[in-house]
């Protein structure tokens, strides 16, 4: 049951384009610090660019794609028409709204502050306020993810939540609280500086406030990829789904744990403490948990699937996995990328470690392989999957689509390796120029080109995806059929009350964030005497 | 659909809860290690927080301009205060004594920034309104860069001091007759 087809083509369709612009400005942004340009009259133009690519890629793209994936698991899992669908295209036009009134002043050079802000610099109101509205306006799927379960469990009294909805279900919640911490330091610190009400601002307790929000975010992003992990991805390849409480235990954790570990993020902030540092640290540790139970749990139901097909023995099962279906393939680069990526998390997350490397292009290389890497090629994937039953259309070549996925799987491993590595050697981030003639850092060169080639495959991988979902409303008519989700190996008729509701995680959540978070928050806001001048970017005043 | 338990379900429920416990050793071991890294002070993050006004760092404390540089301490150790601003480290470059106990102080007189030393783990963030402590240990001469590592606007891209590592005896030779030390002599 898909009723509000156009409802999540049209988010699928708003996500992917301005994907696909600001994957444009990263491919530019990798060449033009690269040694292979030369220098760039106006450094300002580079900091518009990646203000544009932040706030695109981090705020814009992975929330459109979760909302609009959400109304779909909600139809097709509940097989339910979704409640509020008026509701729903009003939250698309917020977003839709707030993302161009946050670029028009990021376009003109009057917000450079890239996305995450960095008071006490001050760019121009409505980039913050756009903002603002982007995370309103995603907050309506969030109360109608919510409706719709409510009113779902309702109707069918004692019945197992699907374990997608479940999941979806979950995921918006996180979003709800963890944006939470961004809003506060916009609505309550930035927008007044930003329109002249007030003249300082406390950039410490701003930075905290940041951090509530930064970690948890990649766990939202990360939210759509599980869901296809544990849902599609068994169903797509002829397997079984492990364990269905696994994965509801896994969901549920990361709704507790993904919030009070962002103080990761201020090692070395000033302003923080060393107790909260090492709490926020071992937090993070406890992250790792739920990823490698899913590790566990979809290595597992891919090995039933590479049985069913009659694999043997302890290697022979994968060799009879269907290699050629592009789930098969994505599952299989997710991980390796998801891998790579985690262990460079837990290099992050040791305050020892971290100090080598901490704001150096390891990070940027970390973020893409994790987020960009191992989570937007499941994106694809769900992409993929979903469209022929949107459309009513087949999906134009699933060669092409085999070629898109390996040139982001090569593309990334090509532009992130190579970062990890002058991250290592010290390489700052986020500078429009770096001098290669410095015999200092020369060695960085040859790299640095490297990982810009990297962008370039995969700017062709990110425009090839997007020729195949246009081609793809043109090809021949099809039946697709009923959407389905992956069935549990073993059949679930009973779950746990705690793993059919969310209630006890929600409330774990809040108290660990209030645990966690409100001492250094607290700290910091009843000083008067840490709010320093703001400094306005992008026009004298 | 039958409610009754078969044995393969058994099976699968024993294999998983044995990953979950293994991963659960996995997570212990890592925090033991960070926590045994914490507390025999391999680097460790500062303890207190220090607050300062920004607007009248040139004026008065610690970060006059008379003031900023390495200083030798009466304990043999040696002090580095330094300042960011827009698009600049005071002092530009940085001398330090190797084998020798450094502690570096530091903060903005603006927006934030932060700074790292190349090939070794001094890095922090310089938050305008706080001070910045770290301690570090040159065990070779020699030069390093350091970059500002937080994006601080337009000239961020310019924004490179440099540190230099050199002999004690000569460091202590330069302090016998100035206060402060920086490289420009």
């Amino acid at each position: 049951m898909l009723n509000s087809r156009r409802l999540i083509i049209a988010h699928f369709w708003v996500a992917f384009s301005v994907f696909g612009l600001a994957l444009i400005l990263g491919a530019w942004q990798m060449f033009i610090r690269s040694p292979l340009a030369s220098w760039l009259g106006n450094p300002e133009w580079y900091y518009r660019s990646v203000t544009a690519h932040g706030t695109i890629m981090g705020y814009v793209f992975p929330t459109l794609v979760a909302m609009g994936f959400g109304y779909a698991i909600t139809e097709t899992s509940l097989k339910t028409d979704l409640i509020g669908r008026r509701w729903a295209w009003a939250g698309l036009g917020l977003v839709v709204l707030g993302a161009v009134t946050a670029m028009v002043p990021v376009s003109l050079g009057k917000a450079s502050v890239l996305y995450t802000f960095y008071p006490p610099m001050i760019g121009n109101p409505f980039y913050y306020i756009g903002v603002v509205m982007v995370v309103v306006g995603s907050w309506i799927w969030v109360a109608l993810m919510s409706v719709n379960l409510i009113v779902w469990k309702k109707r069918n009294p004692g019945a197992v939540v699907p374990l997608a909805m479940y999941a979806n279900v979950a995921g918006s919640y996180l979003w709800g609280w963890t944006a939470v911490g961004a809003a506060l330091e916009l609505l309550l610190q930035i927008i007044p500086v930003a329109l002249g009400l007030r003249t300082t601002i406390d950039a410490g307790l701003a930075r905290v406030f940041f951090s509530w929000t930064l970690h948890a975010i990649v766990y939202f992003w990360l939210m759509p990829t599980y869901i296809a992990y544990y849902t599609i991805v068994p169903r797509a390849i002829g397997g079984r789904l492990y364990s269905d409480s696994m994965a509801r235990i896994s969901f549920s954790l990361f709704l507790v744990v993904a919030m009070p570990i962002g103080i990761h993020h201020t090692f070395a902030d000033p302003q923080v403490g060393a107790g909260f540092k090492f709490i926020h640290s071992a937090f993070t540790a406890v992250v790792a948990l739920p990823t490698l139970l899913t590790v566990f749990t979809i290595c597992a139901s891919v090995e039933i699937a590479g049985r069913l097909r009659g694999g043997k023995g302890p290697f022979g099962w994968l060799a009879t996995l269907p290699w050629r279906n592009p789930a098969m393939l994505a599952i299989a680069f997710s991980f390796l990328m998801l891998g790579f990526g985690g262990a460079g998390g837990l290099i992050n997350m040791s305050y020892q470690l971290d100090s080598s490397i901490h704001n150096t292009q390891w990070i940027t290389g970390h973020f893409h392989l994790i987020f960009g890497g191992a989570i937007v090629i499941m994106y694809f994937v769900i992409a993929y999957d979903l469209w022929p039953h949107l459309t009513g259309r087949a999906i134009a070549s699933m060669s092409l689509v085999r070629l898109q996925l390996w040139l982001w799987f090569i593309g990334m491993i090509v532009t992130t390796f190579p970062w990890h590595y002058v991250g290592i050697l010290g390489m700052p981030r986020r500078m429009a120029y770096y001098d290669y003639s410095n015999p200092a850092l020369s060695d960085e060169a040859a790299p640095v080109v490297m990982s810009a080639i990297g962008g370039f495959i995969l700017l062709a991988s990110g425009l090839l995806f997007l020729f195949i979902l246009v081609r793809s409303h043109f090809e021949r008519r099809i039946e697709p059929g009923q959407y389905t989700y992956a069935q549990a190996a073993h059949a679930v008729t009973r779950v746990p009350a705690a793993l059919n509701a969310h209630g006890l995680w929600v409330a774990l959540m809040v108290a660990l964030t209030i645990t966690n978070y409100g001492l250094p928050i607290m700290q910091l806001a009843v000083r008067d005497d840490t709010s320093v001048p703001a400094v306005f970017v992008g026009e004298r005043r | 659909m039958s409610v009754e338990k078969s044995a393969s379900g058994d099976v699968a429920l024993k294999i998983e809860r044995r990953w979950a416990a293994v991963s659960i050793l996995i997570i212990a071991f890592l925090t033991g290690m960070a926590a045994y890294a914490g507390i025999h002070q391999a680097v460790m993050p500062q303890t207190t927080v220090e607050i300062i006004n920004p607007t009248t760092l040139h004026m008065t404390g610690e970060f006059i301009e008379s003031n900023l540089g390495s200083a030798l301490e009466p304990d043999g150790s040696v002090t580095v205060r330094a300042v960011a601003q827009q698009y600049s480290f005071t002092p530009a470059c940085i001398v330090v004594p190797k084998d020798t106990p450094i502690t570096l102080r530091a903060t903005s007189a603006d927006v934030v920034h932060g700074l790292l030393i190349q090939q070794t783990n001094v890095n922090t963030m310089l938050v305008p309104g706080y001070v910045s402590v770290q301690t570090a240990k040159f065990e070779e001469t020699g030069e390093h860069l350091m970059p500002c590592q937080e994006f601080c606007s337009v000239g961020h891209e310019g924004m490179w001091a440099k540190v230099q590592v050199i002999d004690k005896p000569q460091f202590l030779a330069m302090a016998s007759n100035k206060r402060r030390l920086s490289c420009a002599e």
